[in-house]
């Protein structure tokens, strides 16, 4: 994957939101994504882990090009997101598709299937009826709706959470994209159809040669759907591995604490504790100092963590942490 | 549309839709009717008043209100010489004519005027007509002679010397037979009035027709100038509708598209919006329209551009916002704008459709609100100049003292047709209200 080009990428990507009072007045930002670097390859499926208001969500829609990245940039295909306008964005658009994580707000209520899938076609220019009703039909089919003449007239509240995301998922298909982004794309979901869900993404990827790139809570299920993980922490991209380095040999502390609160979940079958470790997540606003994981981390390092950020290292080939432990030049 | 069609069948189960609704539909075919039988030039022509209205009576009441009290008031009657046993003499130079206009009269009160209408072809030369008037009781009353041009009218009402003679007016003397003046009773039976006339020319011919005004006239009456009430109350209609129709369409739309489009945009664009709005909600608009009309027109075109321009920015945005802002939230929009969908798009196609259900039952309430506001203007005087309204009645009743003068038809029937389209729709509009939002707050 590193041979040809990336199909993305992102080079010191920010994305902050800024805080106002009375509609003017400046009084600060929330750094959502705070300086990130990675690629995409073609056809590669990476998951984004980390707990609740990491800023997961918000670069996920800065790719979309829903944010605009405060400083850094996109990459896709060689074009700057950032200096694409009128038509080459909505191509770009085209070019990614987009699975969000509640499937019945995801589709417009009051639109039945035939017509919400119509939408993106005609905004792409796509005139001609039978032509529309052809690629709806042929995206259907590749989510597994086959009963094609019953759910096109449905409107959303008529179909189950699972048909909900299908049709989600047939959406994002529709315009020929090089990538999706799913959003927890599960998480809303009930159990049963999970996998399934999962499942289908992961068919779908491998088939069309997609670059997949998705956001979960879930690590246990992790393994089976993605190519390489992203462990995300107060706006940063932590750790980077494929995903059996990941799991089985973790670098950062913060990833280790991840992976240990999951298993102490399932070890007592416990519904009280979120799948987080201990203590306080961190303040986007005023992030702390030198390492943002220090005021949580077991092995921080009085007068170099809580005072230098610590820069990527690549203890293995192809794995990637933010942790002064993993300076090689340590000691 | 699967959900408008559930909707739809659900309100037959509330008598306040079915009822509401008949009453809509009733006026929708009145004005349907009236559309095509009176075309709108012959309706503007009429109500401008004149010739056309010549035979009607003045300021006569309903004849189905009088017959329903058991009364029987006398129609008018036209009684014409075509019809009439008429005898020529010719004599040098001319010739005699004698017309018999026979009735037979057997109402209750006496007719609110006499009128002869005499028409001579043929001849540019004035005639002389002396007419005499045979009650049923054999007497013989000379009514004296005139002159009469080419197309006269004689009133015998109006004839001075007549009502002198008769220590009546002649209308009432005519038909009192031999009853006390104090206490006059209308006399059945044949009248006659005999037409003898000179012409001066051998060739001209004479007709001569009796109009013998009634008391009561059609379903809805007649006012001061003879015209018939019924063509402004069935032209009100579709004035009324298409007044009340346009002005809860444009300014719903308008305010919709306006409170979206600051929802969306925010920022300076929606903090404009709101600022206006609150500008124009203290701005008042009866006097603001009593003003255009007073300085500018009173064109019923330029009051319904002015009632959607002090729409636009009506305090219904602030409603609307509280609705949209939500929604502009919604993930569904957020998975537009992913997929390419421009800001007009979202706006007009995402963002107002999610709340037009909720806003039906309220457009349907706002349909009468209008209708009442032209009315409204109508009775301050500023209707449209032209237009035969339901305001413009009940403003020449006003003005007349209909109700001081026991006219009470003039007004009863415009205010009855004004209430029963606020019935009609408020009783629509609140079954609509109940059907369709409380499944959309759930949902
Ligand atoms: N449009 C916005 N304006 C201001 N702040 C925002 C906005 N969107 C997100 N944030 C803030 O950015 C931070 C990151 O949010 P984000 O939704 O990206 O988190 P996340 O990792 O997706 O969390 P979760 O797992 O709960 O979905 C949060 O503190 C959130 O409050
Ligand atoms: S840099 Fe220091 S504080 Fe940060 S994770 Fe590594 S050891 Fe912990
Ligand atoms: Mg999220």
């Amino acid at each position: 994957m590193t041979a040809e080009e990336p199909l993305l990428q992102a080079t010191n990507l920010h994305t902050w939101f800024e805080l106002r009072q009375w509609g003017f007045l400046r009084v600060g930002s929330v750094r959502a994504v705070d300086g990130v670097d990675f690629e995409l390859g073609r056809g590669e499926s990476v998951a984004f882990v980390g707990e609740s208001g990491c800023g997961k969500s918000s670069l996920a829609r800065t790719l979309l090009g829903l944010h605009n990245p405060s400083h850094g940039d996109v990459i896709f295909e060689g074009q700057h997101l950032s200096e694409l306008k009128g038509e080459a964005r909505r191509q770009y658009l085209a070019r990614v598709g987009y699975v969000q994580q509640d499937p019945f707000g995801a589709l417009p209520p009051f639109m039945d299937v035939r017509r919400l899938l119509s939408e993106p076609l005609i905004i792409h220019g796509v005139k001609d009826r039978d032509e529309r009703e052809r690629r709806i039909c042929q995206a259907l089919q590749e989510v597994r709706l086959t009963q094609v003449d019953e759910i096109l007239p449905k409107f959303p509240h008529m179909l189950s959470g699972g048909q909900q995301q299908r049709v989600v998922i047939a959406r994002a298909l529709l315009l020929e994209p090089a990538m999706l982004i799913a959003d927890e794309p599960v998480s809303m979901l009930d159990a049963s159809v999970r996998v399934e869900i999962l499942n289908l993404l992961r068919r779908i990827q491998t088939e069309r040669g997609l670059t997949l790139a998705f956001i979960t809570h879930d690590l246990s299920t992790v393994r089976h759907y993605a190519d390489r993980i992203f462990v995300m922490y107060a706006g940063r991209v932590v750790e980077q591995a494929p995903v059996e380095q990941l799991l089985d040999n973790p670098q950062h502390p913060y990833t280790r604490a991840l992976l240990a609160a999951i298993a102490d979940v399932d070890a007592d079958n416990a519904l009280d504790e979120r799948d987080v470790p201990d203590g306080e997540p961190p303040s986007l606003l005023h992030p702390p100092e030198g390492c943002r994981f220090h005021p949580r981390c077991p092995q921080a390092m009085a007068g170099l963590c809580d005072r230098q950020d610590p820069p990527l290292f690549e203890p293995e080939a192809g794995h990637y942490s933010a942790c002064w432990l993993q300076d090689p030049e340590r000691d | 549309m699967n959900r408008w069609v559930q909707g739809l069948r659900e309100l037959r189960g509330y008598p306040s839709a079915v009822g509401g609704l008949a009453i809509i539909l009733f006026l929708v075919a009145l004005s349907l009717y009236t559309v095509i039988t009176i075309p709108y030039s012959e309706a503007l022509d009429r109500w401008r008043g004149g010739d056309h209205w010549q035979m009607n009576p003045v300021n006569a009441g309903p004849v189905w209100a009088d017959r329903l009290l058991g009364g029987n008031l006398p129609q008018t009657r036209v009684v014409e010489s075509d019809n009439a046993d008429v005898r020529e003499a010719p004599f040098e130079g001319g010739k005699q004519v004698r017309i018999p206009l026979t009735f037979e009269y057997d109402n209750e009160g006496f007719p609110s005027e006499l009128n002869l209408f005499l028409n001579q072809k043929g001849t540019q030369q004035e005639a002389f007509v002396r007419l005499t008037w045979h009650t049923p009781s054999g007497e013989t009353i000379p009514l004296g002679g005139q002159r009469v041009s080419e197309e006269d009218r004689i009133s015998i009402s109006q004839n001075r010397a007549l009502e002198g003679r008769l220590g009546m007016v002649p209308h009432v003397g005519l038909f009192a037979g031999g009853s006390d003046p104090a206490d006059p009773r209308a006399e059945r039976g044949d009248y006659r009035l005999t037409v003898d006339a000179m012409l001066f020319d051998p060739g001209a011919e004479l007709e001569a027709d009796l109009a013998v005004y009634g008391r009561v006239h059609g379903l809805a009456g007649t006012d001061y100038q003879r015209r018939n009430l019924m063509l402004a109350l069935m032209w009100g209609t579709p004035v009324a509708l298409a007044f009340g129709l346009l002005a809860a369409v444009g300014t719903t739309i308008t305010t919709l598209v306006i409170a979206a489009t600051g929802v969306w945009y925010r920022g300076w664009v929606d903090a404009l919006i709101q600022r206006l709005t609150e500008v124009n909600m203290i701005l008042p608009m009866l006097p603001i329209l009593v003003m255009v009309g007073t300085l500018y027109s009173t064109s019923i075109w330029l009051m319904l551009g002015v009632v959607i321009a002090l729409g636009i920015f009506s305090a219904g945005i602030k409603t609307y916002r509280a609705m949209l802002l939500p929604i502009r939230e919604a993930p569904y929009i957020e998975a537009a704008r992913a997929y390419g969908a421009g800001n007009a798009r979202i706006i007009l196609r995402y963002m107002i459709p999610r709340i037009l259900p909720v806003l039906i039952p309220t457009f349907v309430t706002l349909i009468p609100t209008f209708v009442f506001l032209e009315a409204s203007l109508a009775v301050l005087g500023l209707g449209d100049p032209e237009l035969p309204t339901w305001g413009k009645v009940l403003n020449d009743a006003q003005e007349q003292s209909a109700l001081y003068n026991g006219f009470y038809y003039w007004v009863v029937a415009p205010a009855v047709l004004l209430m029963l389209t606020g019935l009609g729709f408020a009783m629509f509009g609140f079954a609509l209200d109940r059907v369709f939002n409380p499944r959309l707050r759930t949902q």
